[in-house]
């Protein structure tokens, strides 16, 4: 950060090149999501064919938004707050609102990364501490709960979270999530420690690795047996999915967080830019290359779940096999995999009651394949299943948690970033104290506040949080950014800065979206989003060892309680818009003749000018 | 004589054909003292797989008298003491154990059952099978304890990247505050430096007279260090 301390005005930092400023867009919108929500919706959603609605979104939705922020953010060259403050006083509610969700967020993922290192530390071991069940208390058997459930299921219910059954039992702190915890804040901390110059370097570890890991992880698991039949599954286009109107919303909804729009860290990153820099090209790049990242990690994740649906039903056909052979006292490997179909058939016709009374376990193929996943579950459980049987299970493990890692990481520093430029430009924090400490107050707080996290009830908490704050309160914000600009700020006006930065007006295609289609789209998501929610009163499974269907995973409603923060979630970050709105109005209503309300931000007038003085030039 | 030599050679061989009936009649499938056996030879070594004859039988039975040998120190088994019945080409078989002083009484199904626990890896490797792969029917073989290392493995893998993490953090913090006082420290020193060679120089212009514009020079670079403080 150059200072120059004769001007008075700190001028501000800016990237060592553009790869590094590409490289952290590319790495904030690049996240867990792409890697683990991003496959099961096109699993579900019917392959091939989810890609249509998801591209149409990308191109009428993600695309348009994500240049409108990357433009606005270069042009006034502040961070969030200063940005919407600089547009129209009135809408300075709207970088609040997005700093406020950034930190929700922050809080929620970092505890998903801490989950993350814990499972990278416990991957050192041979065995893999989730492969086999620990023994009981007088060593006569294996510990119940697990031999009920799975040693995967076991070692991330109990060992890793020691879930309560409820949202309501809260628990106690468990001490080794905290110290995870602390471990992903510090390494959040020396990655931001020096701001932006700090983590520009780091960004050319965390936002390349993941793509290396994939890549191996490609090779790897397009070997391994089974993968075609995952592949397979995964592709094949089921068209007739696509007349339902859910498909449309999720696609919208997918396109939407996954390109980490609205959070406000995009702008900030794009403030560092130079004033003329091709933010049009920048956007494409990053929206394109977001999602065909999904795209692309969906091929290994897919290989990896068919080779286990594979191998679960070829052990399940062991089973059966088994238990004819012994049944029947036939001698051993006569009934193999491939000539089990006839033997079955031979022997239910003959002995049709001795076969029935050994009550064999249906296997189907099919069935294992449609057991899907997304989020903590497909990494946790499925992820760590499927590596297990993988020849050299430590090096795979470790391998594929650091990569999450990165991937969380690299998203982390956006929402940080979100964070740390508002409060700067809002100077909530006094000049003098260096910047390496107001960093460490933030990360500080955030993690006080996410050790909600560690108690016993924890996991609960996170879903909350995954579902409702980052969907409502970023769809209003989008919202408010996008008729800000096009409508406050005017196209007139916003054509003529992205004429001034990119040295070309905006197409008829940029214009359409902005001005028509992307609110359209926003509002339309909006309204059947809370129409879906609405409808039923939301519910949560919870693990508990005494239900009678258990490893079956209970679903309950939320008590009122939780209900009720839940709608302060959706509804908290966003009041800031109106109230600052007001707050303005009723300022100006009382001294009218403070009629340059930008007086307030006085470094972003000096700033202005200078920048008129060089358009004029 | 009480019996003729006919009569005994009569008893003999009545006693004989019955306690061997007898034997027959105590092997049975579900016998109350036998167990039953299963091995999957195939299955534990594939490709080394033996062959399953008369021979091995033998073993089996040797090795089950060494087990009850084993556990009833003094009673003298016998592999006549093993019996065998009811064999498949699953490779399972049930067996009952004789004692050694009455082949027409077996011996207790929990001293049968503790004498394989006690000696079930010697009969394990005696077959190259594992456990899973040389059942004794409703015998549960005991669980081997886990192995528990003092520190978790865990702990110091985290031990190791917050070391490392930590100590970035100090020296990033420490680093630019050490230099800046070194660098002020360098700065007074050349300062001082400079005021000793301001004073010679401009004792020089005066000697020189013209040649002093040129000196000016010198104090006008000497300017730009200045600022840059």
């Amino acid at each position: 950060m150059a200072e120059t301390a004769d001007s008075g005005v700190k001028e501000r930092a800016k990237w060592d090149n553009k790869a590094q400023y590409l490289l952290t867009s590319i790495g904030f919108a690049v996240g867990l999501g792409n890697v683990w929500r991003f496959p099961y919706l096109c699993q579900i959603y019917g392959g091939g064919a989810f890609l249509i609605p998801y591209l149409i979104a990308l191109v009428f939705q993600g695309l348009p938004l994500l240049y409108l922020e990357l433009a606005v953010g270069q042009r006034f060259r502040v961070g969030s707050i200063g940005v919407w403050k600089s547009i129209s006083p009135l809408l300075g509610g709207v970088g609040i609102a997005s700093m406020i969700v950034s930190f929700l967020v922050c809080i929620f993922y970092n505890t998903i990364l801490s989950w993350v290192l814990w499972y990278f530390f416990h991957s050192f071991q041979n065995p893999l501490p989730w492969s086999q069940c620990p023994l009981n208390e007088n060593r006569t058997g294996y510990n119940v709960e697990c031999e009920k459930s799975t040693p995967v299921n076991y070692f991330w219910y109990r060992e890793t979270l020691n879930i309560s059954t409820d949202i309501e039992t809260s628990g106690s702190m468990h001490w080794w999530l905290v110290v995870c915890l602390a471990s992903a804040w510090c390494v959040v901390y020396i990655c931001f420690i020096k701001g932006i110059e700090s983590m520009g370097k780091a960004v050319y570890v965390t936002a390349t690795f993941p793509y290396l890991v994939l890549t191996i992880f490609l090779i790897r698991a397009t070997t391994l047996p089974g993968a075609t039949d995952g592949l397979m599954y995964l592709f094949t286009p089921k068209w007739e999915i696509l007349k339902n109107p859910q498909v449309w919303l999720d696609a919208a909804t997918q396109i939407f967080f996954s390109l980490s729009v609205a959070f406000g860290g995009l702008i900030s990153f794009s403030s560092y830019n130079p004033a003329k820099n091709n933010c049009e090209r920048d956007a494409v790049i990053v929206g394109v290359i977001n999602s065909a990242t999904s795209i692309y990690a969906s091929i290994p994740i897919f290989s990896i779940l068919g080779f286990k649906a594979t191998n679960v039903y070829n052990s399940c056909r062991m089973e059966n096999i088994l238990d004819l052979t012994n049944h029947f006292e036939l001698a051993e490997q006569n009934i193999t995999l491939e000539n089990y179909d006839q033997w079955f058939d031979h022997l239910n016709s003959t002995y049709p009651d001795q076969v029935a009374s050994l009550k064999l376990r249906p296997c189907d193929l099919q069935k294992f394949l449609d057991q899907s996943a997304s989020g903590t579950g497909l990494a946790f459980i499925v992820f760590t299943e499927a590596v297990i049987e993988m020849p050299g299970s430590q090096v795979w493990a470790v391998l594929f948690f650091i990569m999450l890692f990165s991937l969380g990481l690299s998203s982390m520093f956006g929402n940080i970033e979100g964070i740390l430029t508002p409060i700067n430009d809002l100077k909530l924090l006094p000049n003098w104290i260096p910047h390496e400490v107001k960093t460490a107050i933030i990360c500080m707080i955030c993690f006080l506040t996410a050790l909600l996290f560690t108690l016993s009830s924890g996991n609960y908490w996170v879903e909350v949080f995954n579902g409702y704050v980052g969907s409502v309160p970023l769809l209003i914000i989008a919202f408010f950014e996008i008729i800000g600009v096009v409508y406050v700020h005017g196209m007139k006006n916003f054509s003529d800065d992205i004429y001034f930065m990119t040295g070309s007006r905006p197409n008829i295609y940029w214009k359409a979206c902005w001005m028509v289609i992307s609110p359209l789209m926003l509002l339309v998501v909006f309204v059947a989003y809370v129409v879906v929610q609405a409808q039923k009163h939301p519910t949560y499974p919870t693990w508990n060892p005494n239900y009678d269907e258990f490893p079956e995973t209970k679903v309950i409603p939320y008590p009122d309680w939780v209900f009720g923060i839940i709608i302060l979630l959706c509804v908290v970050p966003v009041t800031s818009i109106p109230l600052v709105a007001l707050y303005r109005l009723i300022r100006r209503v009382r001294s009218p003749d403070r009629g340059d309300l930008n007086n307030y931000c006085n470094e972003g007038f000096e700033i202005e000018t200078q920048e008129q003085n060089n358009r004029r030039t | 004589m009480l019996y003729s030599q006919g009569e005994m050679l009569e008893k003999i061989l009545l006693l004989f054909c019955l306690s061997s009936a007898l034997a027959e009649n105590l092997c049975r499938p579900d016998a109350s003292n036998g167990y039953k056996v299963r091995l999957s030879i195939k299955r534990a070594l594939g490709d080394e797989a033996y062959v399953w004859n008369q021979d091995e039988m033998f073993l089996f039975r040797a090795t089950l008298a060494f087990a009850m040998r084993n556990h009833l120190s003094g009673q003298d088994f016998q592999v006549s003491n093993i019996l065998v019945c009811d064999e498949t080409p699953r490779v399972s078989f049930w067996f009952i154990v004789t004692s050694p002083l009455d082949a027409t009484r077996p011996v207790g199904k929990e001293d049968v059952e503790e004498a394989i626990r006690k000696s079930r890896s010697r009969i394990n490797s005696a077959f190259l099978l594992t456990d899973q792969t040389l059942e004794f029917i409703g015998i549960i073989p005991t669980l081997a304890a886990p192995v528990s290392p003092d520190t978790p493995p865990w702990l110091i893998v985290f031990g190791v990247v917050m070391g490392s993490v930590g100590a970035g953090i100090i020296v990033l913090l420490v680093y630019p505050v050490v230099h800046k006082r070194l660098k002020k420290d360098e700065e007074e020193e050349e300062l001082e430096e400079e005021e000793g060679e301001e004073e010679t120089r401009r004792v020089k212009t005066m000697e020189n007279g013209a040649a002093g514009d040129g000196a000016h020079n010198l104090s006008f670079t000497d300017d730009e260090r200045f600022t840059q403080m």
